[in-house]
């Protein structure tokens, strides 16, 4: 019986690992069916084309989940490695679209169209290995990377931390945009790289490739999600919460806290990238308005919104504040801004932990469990508490 | 020095914020197998000493040498994998991890990112937590968050973060602050245990504990050595009276 008792109430109150194991099995099916077989049958072409963005951007969500809602590092310039990424891809697809076949009417045929209109008579050289494929998709996950990098290890080795750090990093996007903006010979400036056509020959505008477009990211996505949980799941993702919650310990329990914070950072920075590249190919083009800071900060609500302490919060939070910013923007544009603004703070003050926060399935379940485990507790004879006598001594 | 190096040295070491000398020209010596115990007044510079043998605070005078090397400009996980463990004043666990998970997060192998996400929880692992556990009398709350234990236990949990590394010294910052006094006594007793193939060196405040435990105490005053001896004998000596215990 005894055994049998022990048995119960393991089940009544399992370990938090397996407790949140389980449900994030389930619930990462659910979503895997929602994302490959509900919303590709039940959406027009036009909705999944929509929903194909919303996802791209549940890219940077889920590495502000890593690095933010797990490590504690707070980046409000993820739109800066969102953009890298999206930027490297659409390098390479402006080239493809600037044949010299197609620009035969400029002035220089061959290359693209706005160095064209900004006197530029030849290809820059940092846009040369960008006619590479391979090349491209290497620097779509390597410059956001490489620039995590050097941010990380200028800012993390010198213990710059906190909202200190969040505002460097936001400052970062504002410079990046304005550098954009400014060179606009180089980088198509404000209006960014648009007229993007194929793919290595595959065109990227019809219907039949925005649906393998969306395969393409929702897939990326679900495989994201799983390295990520992998990541957390490991010791890597415990000393993350344990860096989050007490740095010093974590650093006087002989971690390098610093290399530590960079290897987050740079891997939230490489998800993101990825996530612009995929944005680059699914929208068909590239602006310096998904690089600043309003962007960037839409990706941070998105993850508080979903809750930033879950993986799958992040998806279901971007697919919600975008498609509310699109039914907005079609409305009530000028309102979008400010219930942006106050969706962030009811969530701070409400749900800190977003939409994951609000599992009435787990509530449900948890208190059947605790009735079943309080029952068979009841069939047997509470053991005596030994009576600890627990005297506070004045010092 | 001559003969067999002890196996922490301190030696005139100094460090002063804004001019302010929190510990000035200070000698101090620590052997194997030794419990000290710091003692002294507010603001005598006992945390700050704690602060500059751990590299928290770099000093600005002096050296500190462990087992043989110089450890004074070491970075703080160095010094923590040369061997010298530190609890802070107050317990500093990971409230949201498991009493195991916050043992297994300080099992000392692989400490770089990488050795982290590879890191796999081993037999050895589990049996290495399980004994610390046992040690620190939490061995049946391995699986409560950290959140959820006593002041006390946590005070334990932290000493077991240091145990677990194995340190040659382990460095206590009011080990008993807060405990009730069959806490205390569980407490003197796990440090008299765990002292025995390394040094251990307590700031406390509380006396009878430092009696009950300390083989030397060091009393410090405005950041300089005051006395140093047998408990029984610095308790008379007139000038630690005159600081200390006479108030």
């Amino acid at each position: 019986m005894q055994k049998l008792l022990d048995s119960a109430s393991r089940f009544a109150h399992p370990p938090a690992w397996a407790r949140t194991l389980a449900q994030r099995n389930l619930a990462f099916v659910l979503t895997a069916l929602l994302l490959l077989v509900v919303f590709p049958l039940s959406l027009s072409g036009f909705r999944l084309g929509m929903v194909a963005k919303y996802l791209t951007y549940a890219f940077p969500a889920l590495a502000l989940v890593v690095c933010w809602g797990k490590g504690g590092i707070l980046s409000l310039g993820q739109g800066v490695f969102f953009g890298l990424g999206g930027y490297a891809m659409a390098m390479f697809l402006k080239l493809e679209a600037s044949d010299p076949q197609s620009t035969s009417i400029q002035s220089t045929p061959g290359i693209p169209d706005f160095m064209d209109w900004n006197q530029l008579t030849e290809l820059p050289y940092i846009w040369r290995p960008f006619q590479s494929l391979p090349f491209a998709l290497f620097a779509v996950l390597a410059v956001p990377g490489l620039l995590a990098l050097g941010i990380g290890l200028a800012m993390f080795k010198r213990r710059v931390g906190g909202v200190y750090f969040a505002i460097i990093t936001q400052a970062i996007a504002s410079v990046l945009t304005i550098l954009i903006i400014g060179q606009q010979g180089y980088t198509g400036g404000v209006n960014g790289i648009t007229d993007l056509k194929t793919l290595n020959g595959w065109d990227i505008r019809t219907d039949e490739a925005k649906i393998v477009l969306y395969y393409v990211t929702a897939l990326s996505l679900l495989c994201i999600v799983l390295l990520s949980s992998a990541l957390l799941r490991s010791k890597l993702g415990r000393i993350l919460v344990a860096m989050r919650e007490k740095e010093e310990r974590v650093r006087f329990t002989g971690y390098d806290v610093a290399s530590l914070k960079v290897f987050v950072f740079v891997f939230a920075a490489v998800v993101s990238g990825l996530g612009g590249a995929l944005f680059t190919l699914v929208v068909g083009f590239m602006s310096p308005s998904f690089v600043g800071i309003v962007p960037s900060i839409e990706m941070v609500i998105c993850a508080a919104v979903g809750g930033r302490h879950s993986l799958l919060g992040a998806i279901y939070g971007s697919l919600l504040v975008n498609y509310g910013k699109t039914f907005f923007s079609e409305s009530l544009p000028e309102l979008w801004l400010f219930l942006l603004g106050g969706l962030f703070i009811l969530v701070v003050m409400a749900f800190p932990n977003g939409l994951a926060g609000l599992d009435v399935k787990r509530w449900f379940v948890a208190a059947r469990l605790k009735q079943l485990g309080a029952k068979l507790r009841q069939l047997e004879p509470a053991p005596t508490a030994p009576s600890e006598p627990h005297t506070e001594v004045p010092r | 020095m001559m003969g067999q190096p002890h196996l922490l040295e301190v030696e005139g070491l100094s460090v002063s914020f804004d001019g302010f000398k929190a510990v000035d020209d200070l000698t101090l010596y620590l052997d194997n197998g030794e419990i000290r115990a710091i003692i002294g007044p507010n603001g005598a510079g006992k945390t700050t000493l704690l602060d500059l043998i751990s590299g928290k605070t770099r000093c600005s005078q002096g050296r500190v040498t462990f087992k043989g090397e110089e450890i004074t400009t070491l970075k703080e996980h160095e010094i923590v994998q040369a061997g010298i463990g530190r609890k802070f004043q107050t317990p500093s666990v990971y409230e949201e991890l498991t009493v195991f998970e916050n043992l297994e997060m300080a099992y000392p192998s692989k400490r770089t990112w990488w050795g982290a996400l590879m890191s796999r929880r081993t037999r050895a692992v589990i049996d290495r937590v399980e004994e610390i556990a046992e040690l620190v009398y939490l061995k049946d709350r391995l699986n409560d968050r950290a959140e959820i234990l006593g002041h006390g236990q946590k005070q334990w949990l932290e000493i077991g973060l240091l145990l677990i590394q194995s340190p040659d010294l382990m460095m206590l910052d009011e080990p008993v602050a807060g405990m009730s006094l069959p806490e205390r006594e569980k407490t003197a007793e796990l440090l008299k245990r765990l002292s025995q193939g390394r040094a251990v060196l307590v700031v406390e405040h509380d006396m009878q504990f430092v009696e009950s435990i300390a083989d030397t105490v060091t009393v410090l005053h405005q950041g300089k050595l005051l006395a140093e001896g047998k408990m029984s004998a610095v308790k008379h000596d007139p000038k630690v009276i005159d600081v200390y215990l006479g108030h």
